[in-house]
């Protein structure tokens, strides 16, 4: 495994509101995170795991400190330059599925990729398949989100997540609207694809029973990392 | 515009087929309307042009006036000649003209007329009458006697004549009656009515009559000239530009239908804005509509929108998106709505076959390509707000990351 830091976050402060009604809800976060590493982010609700994710993944600017990725400072970089680091090395999986409803399973998990490129190429197609074959949802090519079961549609998800080949994908809570069984498996899944693509993961959750899947662990409480 | 935001586009539209149908039937109404205001009001004023300048010359070319001749001028006293009043201005050289006028471009038919005043006089009866004397098988170029013939013929021999049915009425005249007509210049002739006209128009029905050229030559005290040349030019439009032309290659004063006919411009033309009002209205409701549905449609599918900016998206994809969805839908809508108006007005009589109560829409005027191009143009500039505010959208707040 490279030893190297793919992520180094410093000092990240994230406040809300403005005068009196300003509210900090990360007070400082120091972290990096290596390639291939599967963490999970785990702290009570309010703790600021949300926000910690949706500023790693270039969603939100952070108010304060040094946010690095791949070498790229991207406290500094334009909008748009973070929009397109986003959908080149950035991957996520969010509680609820978020798939588009109008698009087949294969489409979904292609949307990352054609949106980028502008269009669907034959490779992404393959590329896409080869996921849903991973995910283990070869036969649900063509199902649209509304015939497929939570479990299947997170899998679809997660395969999306992985269509452009990130470094980081980022999970909040993905398993966090499913049965213990097809929380089960989809953590089976994201574990056998850390291992196989070296992909690094981050996983926000409050489930120890997640949290013991992986190999490091972060705590959040109150806007502070508390076992880095 | 990239392939991709078509895709997504035409997916989403198709994919709730309900909601896009009402948005494109909406819009198929709005053209519909535009196309049958089009069509009605360019018939309405082609049926008011052909009733107005359908029996009537639309360009008349006379001797000019010639201003009184000054035998001499003092500081006191100027002395003139006076224009002889009993004396007809004719064209005396008129045949040489002829050709050239018809040669002219958009002149349709000539017709060399002699024109003067006469009483019609039947047993104690008199009316002042207009003569018109045509010559040989130039009746019917400027209005058309032959087919307003209600009772008779509408030969002209040497003493025969043609009469209007008002004035046949007022003086209880019938066909192959023999009536006496004097004129201004103090001939008296007697004449066999041929036939009984009706052109539906009051003046020409009371007081025209026509006769044959060599008859009225007599009649008139004219040996070679004659009083004025009518024409017909197509479009009956262009009259005054032919008449400019005319009247530098002749040198004849030359006088269009329009001259004399202005406040029914100023009626056509009050007419024309009117529709272009409701046109634009009609485009002002497909542009609110479509934008509206356009902003509920973004409401709905934050979640998508900022799903799919947080995996990448550009912001020009996602107003890609929604100018196509508006565009598609405003296209769509106005190609349904134009065949639907043209299936409407396809079993319509043309205007010139319009009857007495019935709405003359001409379909030729509907402006299909222009209602399609100015909808799909509305259509679009419609999407455009609704679409840059979807781009605004957060992707964290849009799916509550």
């Amino acid at each position: 495994m490279n030893t190297e830091p793919i992520l180094v976050a410093s000092a990240l402060t994230r406040n809300f509101g403005e005068g009196e009604a300003e509210v900090a809800v990360l007070k400082g976060i120091d972290m990096s995170m290596k390639a291939g590493e599967m963490a999970a982010l785990l702290g009570p609700s309010g703790s600021g795991k949300s926000t910690l994710l949706t500023i790693l993944g270039t969603l939100m600017r952070a108010s304060s400190g040094s946010h690095v990725m791949l070498g790229v400072d991207l406290m500094q970089a334009s909008e748009a330059e973070r929009t397109k680091f986003r959908s080149q090395h950035l991957g996520f999986v969010f509680q609820f599925h978020h798939l588009l409803p109008d698009l087949s399973a294969l489409e979904n998990v292609m949307m990352p990729a054609a949106a980028a490129a502008g269009r669907e190429t034959r490779a992404m197609r393959e590329r896409a398949k080869e996921l849903l074959d991973a995910v283990g949802l070869a036969d649900r090519r063509d199902y649209r989100p509304a015939a497929m079961s939570g479990g299947q549609r997170q899998r679809v998800a997660v395969a999306r997540a992985l269509i452009n080949n990130p470094v980081l994908v980022l999970a909040d809570e993905p398993t966090g609207n499913l049965d213990r069984q097809s929380a089960d498996h989809v953590m089976d899944l994201i574990r056998s694809i850390n291992q196989a693509m070296a992909t690094s993961f981050l996983i926000s959750t409050h489930d120890e029973h997640i949290a013991g899947q992986c190999r490091r662990r972060i705590e959040l409480l109150d806007g502070r990392i508390v076992q880095p | 515009m990239n392939a991709y935001a078509v895709k997504l586009a035409l997916r989403h539209l198709l994919a709730h087929p309900g909601q896009t149908a009402l948005l494109m039937a909406g819009v198929a109404l709005g053209v519909s309307i535009f196309i049958f205001m089009s069509a009605l009001i360019g018939g309405l004023a082609t049926l008011l042009t052909l009733r107005t300048v359908g029996s009537i010359p639309h360009v008349v070319l006379e001797m000019p006036d010639r201003d009184p001749a000054t035998l001499s001028a003092g500081e006191r006293r100027q002395v003139v000649l006076q224009k002889d009043l009993s004396r007809r201005d004719q064209i005396a050289i008129w045949q040489p003209a002829i050709p050239i006028i018809e040669q002219s471009a958009g002149v349709t038919a000539v017709s060399p007329q002699i024109r003067g005043s006469a009483f019609v006089e039947r047993g104690q009866a008199v009316a002042p009458v207009g003569v018109i004397g045509v010559m040989q098988g130039k009746l019917s170029d400027i209005a058309d006697i032959h087919a307003a013939i209600v009772d008779g013929t509408s030969d002209l021999p040497a003493d025969g004549i043609l009469i209007g049915s008002r004035l046949a009425r007022d003086l209880g005249l019938r066909v192959g009656q023999v009536v006496r007509l004097s004129s201004d210049r103090g001939r008296t002739r007697s004449f066999r009515i041929g036939g009984i006209f009706s052109l539906g128009i009051a003046s020409a029905d009371r007081q025209a009559v026509y006769m044959n050229f060599t008859a009225a030559r007599a009649l008139f005290d004219l040996s070679t000239g004659i009083s004025r040349i009518e024409i017909k030019v197509s479009p009956a439009t262009a009259a005054a530009s032919v008449a400019r032309r005319l009247r530098r290659s002749t040198g004849l004063e030359a006088t269009a239908w329009t001259e004399d006919n202005s406040q029914l411009f100023e009626g056509l033309d009050a007419q024309a804005r009117t529709g272009t009002i409701i046109k634009a209205f009609s485009l002002i409701t497909i542009v609110v509509g479509i934008a509206s549905a356009m902003l509920l449609s973004i409401v709905r599918r934050q979640p998508e929108i900022g799903i799919m900016r947080a995996m990448g998206a550009s912001k020009g994809l996602v107003i890609s998106i929604f100018v196509l969805e508006g565009t598609l839908i405003g296209f769509v809508g106005a190609i349904v709505g134009a065949v639907a108006a043209w299936l409407v007005l396809l079993p319509l009589p043309p205007v010139t076959e319009v009857r007495s109560g019935g709405l003359p829409i001409d379909r030729h005027q509907g402006d299909f390509l222009l209602a399609i191009t100015l909808t799909t143009l509305a259509a679009m500039l419609a999407s455009i707000l609704p679409a840059r505010s979807a781009a605004r959208i957060d992707p964290v707040e849009a799916i509550g990351a």
